[in-house]
């Protein structure tokens, strides 16, 4: 399992990067399988940390994804839309969801050692 | 995202461990704990279209029923005419209920003149066998659950009959769809059946719980593709075959489906509540891009006319597909919404099934 030690991860399995751009962990996409569709938010909404804000859907099943962070979405992943199974094939380069303008980093974030341990 | 992870006191087939050594991802199934997928469900979906992959099924159930009254019993119980049924045919049939709905759809294997094997959903055998055995009683029909005793794999694919037939002592290509024999294959006896559901050729191998791993074994080795769930379920959804607990259900008058033909003009349980006409109709619906699932609404000039029953990605067609039970009245229209987390989405109405091999 591939967990980059420079970002920091939600329990729901979210990563949030020092610049504010979010994806779903190796983990995550490994579980959900092939991803089909992606559920972006509008660039300027104003989130809180744990709120939902896309959807990631495999073949099988839909699952929320939820802020790790509280601030504005000002980027989305257009390219996710003609090319959906990038989250499964680099989920923390071109896979990426959404950039965020952070203000309040959420209180459950985790470090990659943290990360595997709750995942190992 | 959340509810990665779910385990708990699952029953496991016979290849339990020959899952786990091939990587599988296991799931909670009906109360068993299954594999959903091993190198991914495009992949496994692609290989039963394009070749051959092979399903543990053993989860599944199987009973026996004997006696001179075997065929009479059966006629009652099941929709499809049994009298038509001879020895070493199979036929897809339905257990409708005493109140309406089906209790299960089925396989109904016929041995001899007076045997009968049945092949039932795993979530319902014990409810099967409760009704089963309820009804036998005014019969002279002895039913047995051999569950347990039997291994069940599916293999499906245009490749599948000749893979097989290199390590069978009898002639496959020949037989025809919805025979059902004995035979060995890799040296080990057999029950097969020319059936599937998949939407492809293929044999069900119904082999000996204890050899049901040797049996997995060598179908591994002359290169068959493990498939889990994950893959069986949209193989099975562009097939347009309705799945119990989601086009059927003890609920859901069964000619809403298009299976009208498992009807018979015969007198069979439950035959009052059958004829009464449905009030609702499974529809088949195409999206460009959204995957709708279970349980979502289906709107009709603003009104909610169905919901969904079935809906995934479409591997083959590359679209999303769904299927859809809605109001009769409302079942001819061309295009629907379905409402995808509080938005519309234009779903436009196909014939089912969505996919069809070409040589059938």
């Amino acid at each position: 399992m591939n967990i980059p030690s420079e970002l920091k991860y939600a329990a729901s399995h979210e990563w949030l990067k020092d610049d504010g751009t979010v994806g779903i962990s190796d983990f995550a996409q490994d579980q959900l399988g092939d991803v089909v569709y992606v559920e972006l938010p509008e660039v300027g909404r104003e989130v809180k940390a744990g709120e939902t804000v896309a959807v990631v859907e495999s073949v099988k099943t839909a699952s929320d994804i939820y802020s790790p962070a509280s601030g504005t979405i000002v980027a989305v992943n257009e390219a996710l839309g003609s090319a959906p199974e990038q989250v499964n094939g680099e989920p923390y380069g071109d896979g990426w969801l959404f950039k965020l303008d952070v203000t309040e980093e959420g209180g459950d974030l985790m470090d990659a050692a943290a990360y595997e341990a709750a995942n190992g | 995202m959340t509810n990665l992870d779910e385990t708990g006191a699952l029953r496991r087939t016979p290849l339990h461990a020959a899952h786990l050594k091939a990587g599988a991802r296991m799931v909670p199934f009906g109360g068993w704990d299954m594999p959903v997928q091993y190198a991914g469900v495009k992949a496994e979906h692609a290989a039963v279209r394009q070749s051959a992959g092979m399903f543990d099924v053993s989860h599944m159930g199987e009973f026996r029923v004997t006696g001179p009254d075997a065929e009479a019993f059966l006629q009652y119980v099941t929709t499809n005419d049994l009298s038509k049924l001879r020895p070493g045919r199979a036929q897809y049939n339905w257990l409708p209920g005493e109140a309406g709905g089906l209790v299960d759809d089925i396989y109904i294997y016929r041995v001899s003149a007076d045997e009968f094997f049945m092949v039932v959903n795993a979530s319902n055998i014990a409810k099967d066998w409760a009704h089963l055995t309820r009804q036998a009683a005014r019969y002279g029909a002895v039913l047995t659950d051999e569950s347990d005793q039997w291994g069940l794999i599916a293999v499906q694919g245009p490749k599948a009959a000749d893979l097989l037939q290199l390590h069978a002592d009898t002639d496959l290509i020949a037989r025809k769809k919805n025979s059902f024999f004995s035979a060995h294959l890799f040296g080990l006896p057999v029950w097969l059946a020319r059936t599937g559901y998949t939407g492809e050729d293929g044999f069900e191998v119904f082999v000996a719980a204890e050899q049901a791993e040797e049996m997995w074994n060598q179908l591994l080795s002359v290169g068959l593709i493990p498939a889990g769930l994950g893959a069986r379920d949209t193989l099975r959804l562009e097939a347009g075959f309705p799945l119990y607990g989601h086009e059927f259900s003890d609920s859901i008058h069964p000619l809403s489906s298009t299976y009208t033909w498992v009807v018979k003009d015969k007198q069979h349980l439950g035959r009052e509540h059958i004829d009464l006409a449905p009030s609702q109709k499974l529809i088949g619906l195409a999206l460009d891009k959204v995957p709708v699932r279970e349980g979502y609404p289906v709107q009709l000039d603003g009104q909610v006319v169905g919901h969904i029953t079935s809906g995934s990605l479409s591997p083959t067609l590359g679209y999303p597909v769904a299927m859809a039970l809605v109001n009769v009245q409302s079942a001819d229209a061309e295009a629907y919404g379905v409402e995808v987390r509080g938005k519309l989405h234009e779903a436009r109405r196909v014939a089912l099934p969505f996919y069809k091999k070409a040589d059938v």
